[in-house]
């Protein structure tokens, strides 16, 4: 698990404990739940038992008569004085309000929401809610939901259909045409979600004489400020979010739009703080935050040799009953629509339902997990159609390391890649051959044992791109990060990033950076996260990203202050800056090193003596720097064709897995991945989100479903039924690293955060269908839980 | 509604509550007490971010009621280090290998990973995945966490050879 060495950095790429974990690890985090203010009232919400049904009569009054009940607050009270939330599509008559207004849409959604002094006091009152509904027919299934008679979930819109597309890149039909084989099959993502420890809660609090909303929330979410003041009716700087949150883990999901919204009215219309924490049940019924839910039908062409010619998809996503950013989900993956490997054309068609279910959100990868998994299973389905080993297929497939920059038929452009060494370090730390004999030996024995093997990329650097292709209204070309770098009087240095962290590590990379470039004690450095009224510009920590861009910032905002000393230094030393040396902090002659001045010399002229400072100089030592994604800037074609994310890192998983004849239980007994994210700024920050990333994947392949039923129901809300993996489901994994540098990049990073979740689906899907291939059975369904594949292996005992 | 006192021992320092019977264990460590470094995860007791040492024995603060702890002692995750400035091995082991990211599970892995260490400073990979088994983690597919309670168990075994009775 060494790291490669990678020359001439100082403190990049090194270890070093990160900055943010001490004071995780002496009770000292600051969570949402953890602040409270003077007067501060709680909410509990009213949610719908229906998934669909017309809302006809709200009864209060038992409710407010409970001593320390402040308000209760109905769907339709709010809808008058907020404005509807931003949808990521163009779909005017899909209007999303923070709770029901007229009708609920799904199990769960809120329909009252009850204040009062304590939660306690505010649950009691929330039971006491007369709600009369009239159940109404609604939508579950997805396919049965786009037939002509399905219930709709928004009339208004006239079809449960949110986007459909057709896009064909390159000659498909030819291509198909022309090829020797091709395979087809269904293949199916159940809904599952990061479902981070940490539930969503807000605090909000108005100052009428300010006329200041302040929110304090757990959140990562793009534009948060923006979006509560636009629903709220606000200008932008009348909401001040505080980014020195921390977030108890988030993985995309914590948007939280519709809490703050409700949050915010509340307080506004109370004239008291008022905090709003989910229960568990709540986050997981009607946190508005699960994930892709998928069906893919896939076909691939390819030739004796196992060539792949080409590929179509059609993806149907279920987002449930409303449409945030989550659709946009279906439009990330067109960024690296065919994998790794050299497809000459593909056709792609994503198609966004909408259901009576909890509404989908950003989660980790957003989108691209379940279509490298629908890829990769194409892969081993070719492989097996032709009998050709799985690998020696991939390695025909991959692209090789001098093809890049290499441009897919989607339009999107890979920056570097070296896929068949780090295949070959993968399957050389998993010890391939040894791992053929075991399971050989296994099977000699009568049990099931397989090999799984993935190839996936991680696009990393986030834009936004999708949201001009998936909605021509929409002509968002830039998603900028920032970071701004003061230098006291004392000499100190703190940098300031305008988002929060939810354990990504950010306050380390900022210290790294900076020091890096400004050759100090990273150590003594201090990272704010200033709130968004004194922050620059920043989209959040979406899109494995953060290394990349705010790294990028902070190298930006650090270089201009280097400039700066040394511009100082040499107008004091008579000389030209080329003829000084910056080291440490202090800069000296070239040709006389004695010839001088030291940080503290630098610092004490640009904060105290102007009369030193060369002319039309700016007193002070600060500077920002706000920075475009690489690549970034472009609209699509008209047909389609776009850059997605700038830079593409790649891991390869093998795994080995026994699966128990009786109760179908999988077991991962191996598990390697060789991983490529250019540069690590901290190797032990992106081997924790791998490790992370791979037990989140063996959750979705394997336990994690949000299973409804034939009325509607969530079956699956609470820790008891929707199942993430412990410390004894995850194995000890081993990650092998392998560096090749971003061209783009300020240091050669990559990004990291949705490392492991990439490709641990896919490979242990691959594991799986390995093992039963000797029985003849195949199975392509997510998530492959012990029920799944005990039935399965039952049909096979009940044929016998 | 009925209110009862308690009288218990939190970290050492004694403290008398007047409790409505409903009152989680949890909820009076946080909001009685000012003491947030325990976390509310699922409240059904299955995560394991609320749990506490009580009488030297870890347990799931959300399934507890504050009056049942009259009378125990409790550790939470503030009372690990040996004093304001410093950590504990256990904590220092756990910085040494990034064993967390965002830190929400982090104070009741501690407190599964101090049981662990109290019984035996020998642990197998087993015995540590088995300690923590039933603390959820979302960030670190755990092994930053047992290669944190190996180290830990390694620093405390060379502690006692040298001083003996070190706790962790």
């Amino acid at each position: 698990m060494t790291a490669d060495p990678v020359p001439g950095f100082r403190y990049i790429a090194k270890k070093r404990r990160p900055k943010e974990d001490r004071r995780f690890l002496v009770g000292g985090g600051r969570f949402v739940a953890d602040l409270a203010l003077p007067g501060m009232l709680h909410v509990a919400l009213v949610a719908s038992p229906y998934p669909s049904a017309r809302i006809r009569s709200i009864e209060a009054g038992a409710a407010l008569a409970l001593p320390g009940v402040k308000a209760v607050v109905t769907g339709d009270e709010l809808a008058r004085a907020v404005d509807p939330l931003y949808s990521g599509l163009d779909i005017p008559k899909v209007r999303r309000y923070p709770m029901a207004v007229g009708m609920a849409r799904y199990v769960g959604e809120w329909v009252v929401a009850v204040v009062a002094e304590t939660r306690a006091i505010a649950e009691d009152a929330a039971e006491l809610v007369q709600v009369e509904y009239e159940p109404l027919p609604h939508a579950g299934d997805p396919e049965e939901a786009m037939l002509p008679d399905a219930p709709l979930v928004h009339p208004e819109h006239g079809s449960n259909v949110l986007y459909r597309r057709q896009f064909v890149w390159g000659p498909v039909d030819a291509d198909f045409a022309a090829a020797k084989h091709q395979v087809s099959f269904r293949a199916r993502w159940h809904r599952s979600a990061t479902v981070p420890l940490e539930t969503f809660g807000v605090i909000a609090s108005w100052s009428q004489a300010a006329g200041l909303l302040d929110v304090w929330a757990s959140i990562q979410m793009p534009k948060f400020p923006e979006q509560v003041a636009r629903a709220l009716r606000l200008p932008g700087n009348a909401v001040r979010a505080h980014f020195d949150v921390d977030v108890g883990g988030s993985y995309g999901v914590k948007r939280g739009i519709k809490h703050s919204v409700l949050a915010g009215y509340l307080a506004r219309t109370l004239g008291r703080p008022v905090r709003l924490i989910e229960d568990r049940l709540e986050n997981m019924r009607g946190g508005d935050a699960h994930g892709p839910d998928r069906i893919f039908d896939v076909s691939i062409a390819f030739e004796d040799d196992g060539t792949v010619r080409s590929l179509r998809i059609r993806a149907i996503d279920d987002v449930g009953a409303y449409a945030g950013r989550a659709p946009l989900q279906l439009g990330k993956p067109i960024g690296a629509i065919v994998g790794p490997y050299r497809i000459g054309s593909v056709a792609y068609e994503p198609v966004s339902v909408t259901t009576n279910k909890t509404v989908q959100e950003a989660v980790r990868g957003f989108g691209q997990s379940p279509t490298n998994f629908a890829i990769e299973t194409a892969m081993d389905r070719a492989a097996r159609h032709l009998g050709m080993d799985r690998i020696e297929l991939r390695r025909r497939n991959l692209l090789r390391k001098d093809e890049f920059p290499y441009t897919i038929p989607s339009g999107s452009t890979y920056d570097s890649g070296d896929y068949h060494v780090v295949l070959d370090k993968a399957l050389e730390a998993a010890n391939y051959g040894e791992l053929v004999a075991r399971r050989e030996a296994a099977r000699g024995h009568g049990q099931l044992a397989g090999i799984g093997i993935s190839c996936c990329l991680e696009p990393s650097g986030g834009n936004s791109a999708f949201e001009p292709l998936f909605n021509p209204k929409n002509e968002t070309t830039t998603w900028m990060e920032s970071c701004q770098i003061k230098i006291d009087l004392t000499g100190s240095i703190t940098a300031a990033m305008g988002t929060s962290s939810a354990g990504q590590g950010h306050e380390t990379l900022l210290a790294t950076v900076v020091a890096e470039i400004l050759e100090r004690d990273p150590d003594t450095i201090r990272v704010v996260h200033a709130d968004s009224l004194t922050a620059l510009p920043s989209n959040s920590p979406v899109g494995s990203r953060m290394a990349i861009m705010l790294g990028g910032a902070a190298a930006g905002a650090a270089r201009k202050l280097k400039t700066r000393l040394v511009t100082i230094a040499a107008h004091n030393l008579n000389l030209p800056p080329e003829a000084l040396a910056y080291r440490d902090g202090s800069v000296a002659a070239l040709d006389d090193p004695g010839r001088a001045l030291s940080w503290d010399q630098l610092v004490e002229i640009a904060h105290r003596k102007f009369h030193l400072l060369p002319p039309e100089a700016e007193p002070g030592l600060q500077a920002s720097h706000v920075w475009e994604v690489p690549t970034g800037g472009g609209l699509p074609t008209p047909d389609g064709r776009i850059q997605m994310y700038p830079c593409y890192s790649f891991e390869c998983h093998v795994v080995y897995a026994e699966i128990d004849r009786v109760s179908g239980r999988v077991d991962l007994r191996k598990y390697v991945v060789g991983h490529d994210c250019g540069v690590m700024i901290n190797p032990d920050i992106v081997h924790g989100m791998t490790y992370g990333g791979i037990a989140h994947g063996i959750g979705a392949a394997l336990y994690e479903r949000f299973a409804y039923d034939e009325t509607g129901q969530l079956v699956s809300g609470s820790f008891m039924d929707y199942l993430i993996p412990s410390s004894h489901e995850v194995p000890d994994i081993e990650i092998v690293d392998h560096c090749t540098p971003s061209p783009l990049t300020t240091f050669g990073q990559k990004g990291s955060g949705e490392a492991g979740y990439l490709g641990a689906p896919a490979a242990i899907a691959s594991a799986v269908n390995d093992a039963l291939a000797p029985l003849g059975l195949q199975i392509a369904t997510l998530p492959m839980s012990m029920a799944a594949i005990g039935d399965l292996l039952a049909t096979k005992d009940a044929a016998r | 509604m009925s209110l009862h006192e308690i009288t218990l021992t939190v970290n050492s320092a004694v403290h008398r509550g007047l409790v409505p019977a409903r009152l989680s264990l949890v909820d009076f460590l946080r909001e009685g007490l000012l003491l947030t470094g325990t976390h509310a995860g699922c409240e059904h007791g299955v995560c394991g971010a609320c749990s506490i040492l009580l009488d030297g024995v870890p347990m799931r603060s959300c399934l507890l009621f504050a009056v049942q702890a009259d009378g125990c002692a409790i550790t939470t995750v503030e009372g690990l280090a040996p004093g304001p400035e410093g950590l504990s091995v256990l904590q220092d082991s756990f910085w040494e290998t990034h064993a967390l990211q965002c830190g929400f599970c982090t104070p009741g892995m501690l407190i599964a990973a101090q049981a662990l260490l109290q019984s035996t400073l020998t642990p197998s990979d087993e015995e540590i995945r088995e300690a923590i088994g039933g603390n959820l983690c979302r960030c670190t597919g755990y092994k930053q966490i047992v290669d944190a309670v190996k180290l830990a168990a390694d620093r405390l075994r060379g502690s006692n050879r040298a001083e003996g009775g070190v706790q962790p």
